[in-house]
């Protein structure tokens, strides 16, 4: 099971500022490990983020993000204790969906 | 019997169309355009962005990249995306020299500012190509990177 993503979204006047850390080995299947043997391809292929259900960023992404991608955008009409989710899937069909709650900026 | 068992079969089939088109609508906007492994698998910037129907892009001063001149690591390279056109739905990024130039598009609804913070990994020092999507119509802007492997910076 893959790691918990790190989420923090902070409120900047109505924009929530959401960064997110996801842990994966983002493998290029260029890449050849200790044995000389090439590491397969293995990477996150696509992104979906929700503010309380609704849809408002998603990616497509390709095997070139860096490993452990990290990734932020903005959300206008956010509130504070509205809530982030934010799903991933790789190329494995594995897939982690987490959230976070916005709060105000300190 | 009979009957009762090929209506339990049709019932099957129908919820399990059902629960596929739910799936595909939990993430509108993407549900008829799958992870297009077509414009992933180009070797080039021209046929990636023919995978993805771009054309007629126009060069835009509202579209701001910013990213390091001079990276020392190329396997994490920030880069920050901001478009100023109105109505930007979507925002495409190509590493030109990248052995797949595409690395992927960022789509932005219900609010969403259209910004995208990234790191990427950039083999050697290359432009780094950006289409925004607004009202139909393509934006591009560039930014090149210069990518130092195993120096000590510029």
């Amino acid at each position: 099971m893959a790691e918990p993503m790190k989420i923090r979204a902070t409120l900047q006047g109505d924009v929530a500022d959401v960064r997110v850390l996801m842990a994966h080995p983002m493998e290029t299947g260029q890449r050849k490990d200790a044995a000389g043997k090439i590491v397969p391809l293995h990477f996150i292929q696509s992104i979906g983020a929700t503010l309380n259900g609704k849809p408002v960023f998603s990616a497509d992404i390709s095997q070139a993000i860096s490993r452990n991608p990290v990734f932020a955008f903005k959300v206008k009409g956010a509130r504070a204790g509205d809530t982030i989710a934010i799903t991933w899937t790789d190329n494995k069909g594995e897939t982690r969906t987490d959230q976070a709650v916005v709060r105000a900026a300190p | 019997m009979q009957g009762t068992r090929r209506n339990l079969l049709r019932l099957g089939w129908s919820m399990g169309l059902l629960a596929a088109f739910g799936a595909a609508l939990v993430r509108p906007g993407r549900a008829l355009a799958a992870w297009n492994k077509g414009a992933f698998e180009a070797k080039t910037v021209a046929e990636g962005m023919q995978a993805l129907g771009i054309s007629g892009a126009v060069e835009s001063k509202d579209l701001v990249i910013r990213a390091p001149d001079i990276a020392e690591n190329g396997a994490v390279v920030p880069i920050d995306i901001t478009s100023g056109i109105p109505g930007t739905t979507a925002i495409s990024v190509f590493i030109e020299k990248n052995p797949f130039p595409y690395a992927g598009s960022f789509d932005f609804s219900q609010g969403a500012v259209p910004f995208v913070h990234l790191r990427a990994k950039i083999g050697e020092s290359t432009p780094v190509r950006v289409v925004a999507a607004a009202g139909g119509r393509y934006y591009s802007a560039v930014k090149e990177v210069k990518v130092t492997i195993g120096g000590c910076g510029g």
